[in-house]
């Protein structure tokens, strides 16, 4: 379960990082870039807290 | 079922008076999340625009930044980490071993207001992104005081909720912050990305070109003084001025299982005074790129217009993450003058004053001036503490002279605070010393006079005799 909510998290932090740099590089426009940098937000949202702060 | 929540809420062991003991230590990774979340905050979505109205040039503040950053990082892992962990008391009680409840009362006060107004000025940043959904009017450059009643109680509402997390204490708070970071330092780095292409950066040449010749241009806006290299270089070192040669994080970093955490401090300067100064200026630069006469200053609404939802609630979670325990560091202050009073209580008040003052957007528009002050106002005290803990025995004074001699009032430590600001005073009014560059030498002052003054009133000679 934790490794589930892990990949959903760091998913959400890829969402978060790499619409900008594609943005930048012009493969991608900046109405969807935000739409994708919110989807990622509402992933770590949800399943960060599961398991940044337990003890591995 | 409210009880008992209400019950797990307010539930908690902080070894206010105590030395924290060796079970209760915690990890690198702890601070790690906490110095991260905390300088990756709400006011650098307010600092980093600052400076480009300051009409900084790009090479100044990219140097100054290093520079000032590296400093501070050594201030807190050479001077603040090494007594945290040899003492693990708080501040508050640090001090009163050395000055005296007395002094140590007035102390507290003057920390816990700072600090209040200090957390308040997140809160209403914060504000300037809930706001968006309603339609909120935003204060601009020049305003003071709230321009619309729906600023207020959107401001009281944040409030209320960031001061029921920060009564859950230390942990409670390291643990949203670790959970918040990691996203909010990435989003920071993607305004900054973001706002580059928006400038039409396509290559490194072309970097060099915008940042100086539209970002950072080395002009100051209209009303607003020049800033230089040395501005920077003192800002980024004394912005956190308090907490580490002023000793406000020997509360923090008495949890530390080693002195060697407080370099952990890197974490939170180099990814929060370095890279969300840079990404909150550029997000400023694309916001007059498309609004050249507004006078709107709005961290939230700048950021919502680059990069949409996730930066709006950047600029919330930000402020929350750096309000929080900065109310914490509040309420622990006032803990100090009533230890008899709970400190989810003294947390409530706290949160209440700061909810009060971040209704006022000059908090905001003159937060550089605020920092700088509510730094130097301190750090006479963090120097009193140094001189303690290093200099009784080779100067030949008694430590922790307040507690060694019962005293409720230790003169030395008093005049230290006070000759030392009228002397930062004197210097300011006489000279025309900018008030980013009295901390240096004020630290010197009052560890002098504190030297001196403990030597004529507390010689350990004499002690041992009588």
């Amino acid at each position: 379960m934790k490794i589930l909510t892990k990949i959903v998290s760091f998913a959400g932090l890829a969402l978060t990082i790499v619409p900008p740099i594609m943005f930048y590089l012009g493969s991608v426009e900046l109405d969807s870039a935000k739409i994708y940098m919110g989807v990622g937000m509402f992933m770590w949202f949800v399943s960060a807290p599961f398991w940044v702060n337990s003890k591995a | 079922m409210k009880n008992t929540l209400f019950k797990k809420i307010v539930a908690r062991e902080e070894f206010e008076r105590v030395s924290v003991p060796d079970d209760r230590l915690k990890g690198s990774k702890g601070f790690l999340g906490m110095y991260a979340g905390e300088h990756a905050a709400g006011t650098e979505f307010v600092i980093g625009p600052l400076f480009v109205a300051h009409g900084v040039s790009a090479g100044d503040l990219f140097v100054g930044l290093l520079i000032g950053n590296l400093l501070a990082v050594l201030s807190w892992g050479l001077i603040t980490a090494p007594i945290a962990v040899k003492k693990r008391f708080t501040l508050y009680y640090q001090l009163e071993r050395i000055a005296g409840k007395g002094v140590v009362n007035w102390y507290n006060l003057v920390n816990a207001l700072m600090f209040c107004f200090l957390a308040g000025s997140m809160i209403a940043v914060s504000a300037t992104a809930v706001g968006i959904p309603f339609n909120l009017e935003m204060p601009t450059l020049t305003d003071w005081m709230p321009r619309t009643s729906g600023w207020v109680i959107t401001v009281l509402l944040m409030g209320a909720i960031i001061t029921l997390v920060a009564i859950q204490g230390y942990s409670q708070v390291s643990k949203f912050a670790n959970i918040m970071s990691p996203w909010m330092i990435l989003i920071f780095a993607a305004a900054g990305i973001v706002g580059l292409a928006q400038l039409g950066v396509s290559s490194f040449d072309s970097l060099i070109a915008t940042a100086n010749e539209v970002i950072w241009t080395g002009v100051p806006m209209t009303g607003m003084s020049k800033f230089t290299i040395w501005h920077i270089i003192f800002f980024a070192w004394f912005c956190n001025m308090a907490m580490h040669i002023g000793m406000s994080d020997l509360t923090i970093l008495r949890f530390a299982k080693s002195w060697k955490y407080g370099f952990l401090t890197f974490a939170g300067v180099y990814l929060g005074h370095f890279l969300a100064w840079l990404a909150s200026g550029i997000l400023y630069a694309v916001f007059l790129q498309a609004n050249a006469a507004s006078q709107e200053f709005a961290p939230g609404a700048i950021a919502y217009q680059t990069l949409g939802l996730a930066g709006a609630v950047c600029v919330v979670v930000a402020g929350w993450t750096t309000a929080n325990p900065t109310i914490y560091r509040a309420g622990l202050a006032l803990q100090g003058i009533f230890p008899k009073v709970p400190s989810w209580k003294i947390t409530a008040i706290v949160g209440g004053i700061t909810s009060l003052a971040a209704c006022f957007p000059a908090l905001v528009m003159r937060l550089l001036d605020f920092v700088a002050l509510y730094g130097l106002l301190l750090m006479p005290m963090g120097a009193v503490i140094f001189a303690d803990f290093y200099f009784s025995k080779k100067f030949g004074f008694q430590d922790e002279q307040a507690l060694n001699s019962h005293a409720n009032f230790s003169m030395p430590a008093f005049l230290s605070w006070i000759l030392t600001l009228a002397f930062c005073l004197f210097l300011n009014f006489s000279y025309g010393v900018d008030i980013f560059f009295l901390g240096l030498p004020g630290w010197f002052v009052a560890v002098a006079i504190f030297v001196v003054l403990s030597r004529i009133q507390y010689p350990l000679k004499k002690q041992l005799i009588a």
